[in-house]
């Protein structure tokens, strides 16, 4: 007599609809579309670069456009997502001991926000954006 | 001990999360306001120029292109597969090899700068 096992259904598309934090984790891994999509971007704004004055400003031109606005509206949402996450998981990560005590997981992640902001105005400051 | 490439896999996936994680949100910011009619100074021909063609900023650059796109090509790998993909190892050459061939046009593009 022969048995068939018992297989539960997963449907591949739907299961992250199911329950929010599914969601949240999903939207979490996507944001890797954008990163991703936007290093391709430095890519091409290099051979832009390289190319010339006239091929770089038509490269900065085609910023202007609403889908690259879209684009880039979006990417900043979800990699602020991913620095989010990111940051919120270091303690998990990496957790840090002096002596024989741990450092409380808020002092690890806010020591993350404080590097973040003082690196983005940084940057900001040294690309003349205000 | 059973030998695995997974740490040489996720070496560069944590590097690249952690830099993305510092870095992006400020990148994306920089070209937001160039889309938006705010180009900031960096971004005019002569300055960016000026400043890709410095050795230690190509580096700079090729660094940041790698770290980002191995990060995303392995996270890409991970959703695939939870998303019912399972032909992990043609997933995984398809996108290191999408984050390695850009990491290396980059390096050919900076070198022409």
């Amino acid at each position: 007599m022969s048995r068939r096992p018992y297989v539960r259904e997963i449907p591949k598309f739907r299961w992250f609809f199911r329950q929010p934090r599914y969601l949240r984790y999903m939207a979490r891994e996507l944001s890797c579309l954008f990163i991703g999509a936007y290093a391709l971007m430095m890519v091409w704004g290099s051979k832009q670069l390289a190319d010339g004055p006239a091929t770089w400003g038509a490269f900065l031109e085609r910023l202007h456009s609403p889908s690259s606005i879209a684009f880039h509206v979006l990417a900043l949402g979800f990699a602020l997502y991913h620095t989010i996450t990111w940051f919120n998981l270091t303690p998990k990560a990496l957790p840090v001991q002096v002596g024989g005590e741990f450092v409380p997981d808020g002092v690890i992640v806010g020591a993350h926000y404080v590097g973040w902001g003082l690196l983005s105005l940084a940057v900001l400051y040294f690309a003349g954006a205000f | 001990m059973a030998r695995s490439n997974k740490p040489i896999v996720w070496g560069p996936f944590a590097a690249g999360g952690t830099l993305t994680a510092f870095l992006t949100p400020a990148l994306i910011l920089l070209t937001l306001l160039a889309a938006l009619g705010h180009a900031p100074d960096l971004l005019a021909y002569e300055r960016l120029h000026a400043v890709a063609s410095h050795w230690l900023a190509k580096l700079v650059i090729v660094g940041i292109v790698f770290l980002s796109l191995w990060s995303a090509a392995h996270r890409l790998r991970i959703t695939l597969y939870d998303l019912g993909m399972r032909a992990d190892a043609l997933v995984a050459t398809v996108v290191y090899l999408i984050a390695v061939a850009g990491t290396l046009a980059a390096i050919v593009y900076l070198l022409r700068i």
